[in-house]
C-alpha cells in the first residue's frame, strides 16, 4: 500500500491543516471531536483540477464543433436527419439526475453535521443518481438502434458520421462520470470521501449535463 | 513535530521494493528521471534517422547493411526506397517533436524540479504523474514498433496530412498498420500531456509554501506553469482530430477525404470531406506546440543566467512572464500561417500574418532582456550558462528567417524548401536542445548528487554549436537556392549543383552526432565516478538548492519552508536563498 489515506491530525492548530493541501482536504465524515475547519479549508486540488480538466475537455468539444461547421460548409453530401425522439427523454433524465446528486450532497453535510444518522440515506441519492446516468446511456443506445433501423450507419452519411460521433465521445465522458459516482460511492462506503472528491465528481456531473445540452441544440440546429 | 507528521501523512509514505521505488515511482523525482531517460533515448534514435537520411542525400548510392536488416521491403539490400527515406522523415519529425522536445524540457524537468521550486512534497496528483508518464512510454514504443512491421513507419511525416494519411494502405507502404499505429501513438501522448499539464497547473496554483506568491516563483515554474495551459488546451484539440483521422481510417467516415478521390488507380469510396480541414484542426495544435516546446526553454535560461551573472535579469520577473504569457496566448491565433499554400484566400492569409508578426515582438523582448542582462555583467562560463548563450544566439538566428516565413509573398517561394526546414530546427528544434542541454548540465548535481565534468561539457558545447550552425545555415543557404524539401534525392538540374553542400551538411552532421557521444560519456561517468555535489554548488537562490543534492524522498526532510523573496535576489558574488528571512540585496 503505496498510499496512505491522510488520517485527520488530533490538534486543534489550523496552521497544520495546510500540510493537507496536497490531498485535497480532511475525511467527510460525522466527528464532532474534530474541529469543522478540517472540513472547509481552503486549498482542493481535486477540485482546481477538475476545472482545468473541464477546460480541457471544453477545448476538446470546441474542436469538434468547428469542425462540424466547417464540414457543413463545404457542403457536399449535406443532409438533414430528424433526431430521434429518445433524445429529449434521455435529456430529462440527465438533467434529474443533475437534481438527485445535489440532493445528495444535501444529505451528505446533514450527515457529516450530525443532522442525518444514517450513511444509507445520501448512499441511497447517490445510488438514484448512478441509476439515471447508466439509464441516459441506456437511452442513448436505444437513440443509436433507432438511427440504425433508418438505415444510417456511422459512415452512411456526415450527418450521420457527426450525430454518431458527439453522441458517442458525450456517452464516453458520461460512463467517466458513472466510474467517478461509484468511486465516491465506495469512498462513503468506507468513511473516507473527502469533500473535495464529492465536489470534484459534481462538477464534473452537472458539467456533463449542460455540454449535453449544448449538444442536442447542436444537433437539432445543424444535423 | 506535529508539524512534520503532518506533512509526512499528507502524502505518501516512501515506497518499499524495486518495483516500487524505481519503475511504477509515484514520486516526482523518479518520473522527471524516467522522462528525460526516455527522452535521451529518444533523441539518439531521431538523431539516428537523420543520419540515414543526410547519408542518403549526399551519397545516395550507398548501402546502410543496418536498414536493409530493419526493413527488406524499404531498403533492399541496405539502399532505401525513396518511400522509405519518407518514412524516416516522418518518425524522426514524429520522435523529436514529441517524444524528445515536447517531453525532455517540460515533463523531464519540469517534473523533478517544479514541485522543489514550490517548496511541495510531490504533485498535485502523484499516481496521475506516474500515469502520465507509462502512458508516454506506451506511446513511444508503438512509434518504434512501426519499424518492425512488414510495411514500415508512415510517410505522411509528422503532420500527417490528410487525405494521405486518411485512405489507408491504398496511399503506399506503410500507411496501413503503420499510420495506424502511429495514430494510436500520438493519441497516448496527448493524453499523456493532458495528464502532465493538469498536475503541473494544479501543483503551482495550490502546493506552493508559505510565502511563495505567483510573484516569486522561480522564472522557470512560470514557464512551465504558462506552457502547461498551452499544451493542456492545444493537446485538447489534437486528441479529436487523432480521432476523426482513425475514423476515417477505419470507421469509413468522410470527415477529411474529398469526393471523386483516386490514389493508385483506385476510386476512394468517400465523399464531401475536407482536407483542409485537417489541416486547420492540425495546426491548431501544431503551432501551440511549437511554443509548447520553447516556452520551458525561455524559462530554463531565464532560470539559470542570472546565477551566472550575478545579477537579475533587466525587468524583474515581469517582463520576461509576460512576454511569455503574450506568446503563448498569440500562438493560438497564427497557426494558418502554415497554410499559406494551402489553399487560403489572401484576405486570411493577411489576417493569420499579422499577427504572426506580432507574436515576434514578445519573442523579440525575451531576446533583448537576456542579451541587455548580460551587459556589465560578470559573467561565469560555466557550461550552463555557454548553453544558455548558446540558445539565445540559435534562438536569434532561426527568428531572422522567420520573418520571411510569416510573410505570404516571400512563404510562396520558400514554403516547400530546406528553408523551413533549417528554420525550424534552430528556432525549436536546437534551441530547445540546448536549453534543455543548459537544464541538464545545471541540475544534473541536484538530480544524481554528483558534479559533471566541465571540460567534457564545454567540448561538448564548442563541437555542437559549431556543429549545429554548419549543418543548418547550410540548409537554409540551399533552401534559397531552391533545394526542396522532402525530397530523397537531388534529381533536377538546380539541385544537382547543391551535391557538395549535402556533403559539407551530412559530414557536419556526422560529427555533430558524434559530440553527443561525449555528452554521454561525460552523463555516465559523472553519475558513478564524478566528485560529489555540495546542496548548492552554482550559488543559487531557488528552493531546489535549499534541499540535500539528490533531495529526499519528500524533497525537505520534513522541513515546511517560508519563502521570503524573489528568485533572483543576486548582487554579483553574494546571492540571497529564497527562504533566508534577511532582507532583499536586489531590491526587488
Amino acid at each position: 500500500m503505496a498510499t496512505v489515506i491522510p488520517e485527520p491530525p488530533q490538534t486543534q492548530n489550523k496552521d497544520h491543516l495546510k500540510a493537507y493541501a496536497g490531498n485535497g482536504g480532511g475525511n467527510w465524515v460525522p466527528d464532532q471531536a474534530r474541529p469543522l475547519a478540517l472540513r472547509e479549508h481552503p486549498f482542493k486540488p481535486a477540485q482546481t483540477g477538475m476545472w482545468v480538466a473541464l477546460a480541457a475537455i471544453t477545448m476538446s468539444f470546441a474542436a469538434l464543433t468547428s469542425a462540424l461547421i466547417v464540414r457543413q460548409g463545404v457542403g457536399l453530401g449535406w443532409g438533414h436527419i430528424a433526431l430521434p425522439p429518445v433524445l429529449f427523454l434521455n435529456s430529462f433524465v440527465l438533467l434529474v439526475s443533475s437534481l438527485t446528486l445535489e440532493v445528495a450532497r444535501g444529505r451528505l453535510i446533514s450527515y457529516v453535521h450530525g443532522n442525518e444518522l444514517q450513511k444509507a440515506v445520501p448512499m441511497r441519492w447517490l445510488a438514484i443518481t448512478l441509476f439515471l446516468g447508466v439509464l441516459f446511456v441506456v437511452g442513448q443506445y436505444a437513440a443509436w438502434l433507432q438511427l440504425k433501423s433508418r438505415g444510417l450507419y456511422l459512415a452512411t452519411n456526415t450527418n450521420s458520421s457527426f450525430f454518431y460521433l458527439f453522441t458517442g465521445v458525450h456517452a464516453a465522458h458520461i460512463f467517466g462520470g458513472l466510474l467517478g459516482l461509484v468511486y465516491v460511492m465506495s469512498k462513503l462506503h468506507r468513511s473516507v470521501l473527502r469533500r473535495s472528491t464529492f465536489s470534484a465528481a459534481a462538477q464534473y456531473w452537472h458539467f456533463m449535463d449542460a455540454l449535453w445540452v449544448y449538444l442536442l441544440l447542436l444537433l437539432w440546429t445543424r444535423i | 513535530m506535529a508539524e512534520t507528521m503532518a506533512h509526512a501523512v499528507a502524502h505518501h509514505a516512501p515506497p518499499q521494493g524495486f518495483i516500487r521505488k524505481y519503475v511504477f515511482s509515484i514520486d516526482h523525482k523518479v518520473i522527471g528521471i524516467q522522462y528525460t531517460t526516455l527522452s535521451l533515448v529518444a533523441a539518439f534514435v531521431g538523431m539516428a534517422l537523420s543520419w540515414a537520411m543526410r547519408i542518403h542525400l549526399a551519397w545516395p548510392d550507398m548501402r546502410l547493411p543496418i536498414l536493409g536488416w530493419l526493413s527488406p521491403n524499404g531498403a533492399p539490400g541496405g539502399l532505401m526506397t525513396p518511400e522509405y527515406y519518407l518514412s524516416l522523415m516522418t518518425m524522426h519529425g514524429t520522435i523529436m517533436a514529441f517524444f524528445v522536445l515536447t517531453a525532455a524540457p517540460f515533463a523531464g524537468f519540469g517534473n523533478f524540479m517544479l514541485p522543489i521550486q514550490v517548496g511541495a512534497a510531490d504533485m498535485a496528483f502523484p499516481r496521475l504523474n506516474m500515469a502520465s508518464f507509462w502512458v508516454t512510454f506506451t506511446g513511444f514504443l508503438l512509434a518504434c514498433a512501426t519499424f518492425f512491421i512488414p510495411d514500415g513507419p508512415p510517410l505522411s511525416g509528422w503532420t500527417a496530412y490528410a487525405p494521405l494519411s486518411a485512405v489507408g494502405s491504398v496511399a503506399g507502404p506503410g500507411q496501413g498498420w503503420g499510420q495506424n499505429l502511429w495514430g494510436l501513438s500520438i493519441a497516448l501522448f496527448c493524453v499523456a500531456s493532458l495528464l502532465g499539464s493538469l498536475n503541473f497547473i494544479v501543483t503551482v496554483l495550490d502546493l506552493r509554501t508559505k510565502g511563495l506568491k505567483m510573484s516569486r516563483l522561480p522564472l522557470s515554474t512560470w514557464a512551465w506553469f504558462i506552457d502547461a495551459w498551452v499544451s493542456l488546451l492545444a493537446f485538447a484539440v489534437l486528441l479529436p482530430t487523432c480521432l476523426l483521422l482513425v475514423l476515417d481510417r477505419l470507421g469509413g467516415t468522410s470527415f477529411f477525404i474529398p469526393g471523386g478521390l483516386v490514389f493508385n488507380d483506385q476510386l476512394q469510396p468517400h465523399s464531401g470531406g475536407s482536407p483542409l480541414l485537417f489541416q486547420h484542426l492540425f495546426w491548431f495544435f501544431g503551432h501551440p506546440e511549437v511554443y509548447i516546446i520553447i516556452l520551458p526553454a525561455f524559462g530554463l535560461v531565464s532560470h539559470i543566467m542570472p546565477t551566472f551573472i550575478g545579477k537579475p535579469l533587466v525587468g524583474g520577473w515581469k517582463v520576461i512572464t509576460f512576454s511569455e504569457i503574450a506568446v503563448g496566448t498569440l500562438s493560438f491565433v497564427v497557426w494558418g500561417h502554415h497554410m499559406f499554400v494551402s489553399g487560403m484566400s489572401p484576405y486570411m492569409a493577411m489576417v493569420f500574418s499579422v499577427p504572426t508578426l506580432f507574436i515576434t515582438i514578445p519573442s523579440v523582448i525575451a531576446v533583448l532582456v537576456w542579451v541587455f542582462s548580460l551587459y556589465g555583467a560578470n559573467i561565469r562560463f560555466d557550461t550552463p550558462m555557454l548553453y544558455s548563450l548558446g540558445f539565445i544566439s540559435l534562438f536569434i538566428t532561426g527568428g531572422i528567417g522567420g520573418f520571411f516565413l510569416a510573410q505570404p509573398s516571400t512563404d510562396s517561394y520558400l514554403h516547400a524548401t530546406s528553408f523551413v526546414v533549417g528554420h525550424f530546427h534552430f528556432t525549436m528544434g536546437l534551441s530547445a536542445i540546448f536549453a534543455t542541454f543548459a537544464g541538464f548540465y545545471y541540475w544534473f548535481p541536484k538530480m544524481f548528487g554528483r558534479m559533471m565534468n566541465e571540460k567534457l561539457g564545454k567540448l561538448h558545447f564548442w563541437l555542437s554549436f559549431i556543429g549545429v550552425y554548419c549543418v543548418f545555415i547550410t540548409m537554409q543557404l540551399t533552401g534559397m537556392s531552391g533545394a526542396v524539401r522532402r525530397y530523397s534525392a537531388l534529381v533536377d538540374d538546380f539541385m544537382v549543383p547543391l551535391i557538395p553542400a549535402y556533403r559539407f551538411m551530412t559530414i557536419a552532421a556526422l560529427l555533430l552526432g558524434a559530440a553527443q557521444f561525449i555528452f554521454l560519456y561525460n552523463v555516465i561517468w559523472s553519475r558513478f565516478k564524478g566528485p560529489k555535489a555540495p546542496d548548492n554548488p552554482w550559488g543559487a537562490t531557488t528552493l531546489e538548492w535549499d534541499t540535500t543534492s539528490p533531495p529526499p524522498f519528500d524533497n525537505f526532510g520534513g522541513r515546511q519552508l517560508v519563502v521570503h523573496h524573489g528568485p533572483m535576489e543576486y548582487d554579483g558574488d553574494e546571492s540571497l536563498m529564497q527562504t533566508s528571512p534577511e532582507p532583499s540585496i536586489a531590491g526587488t
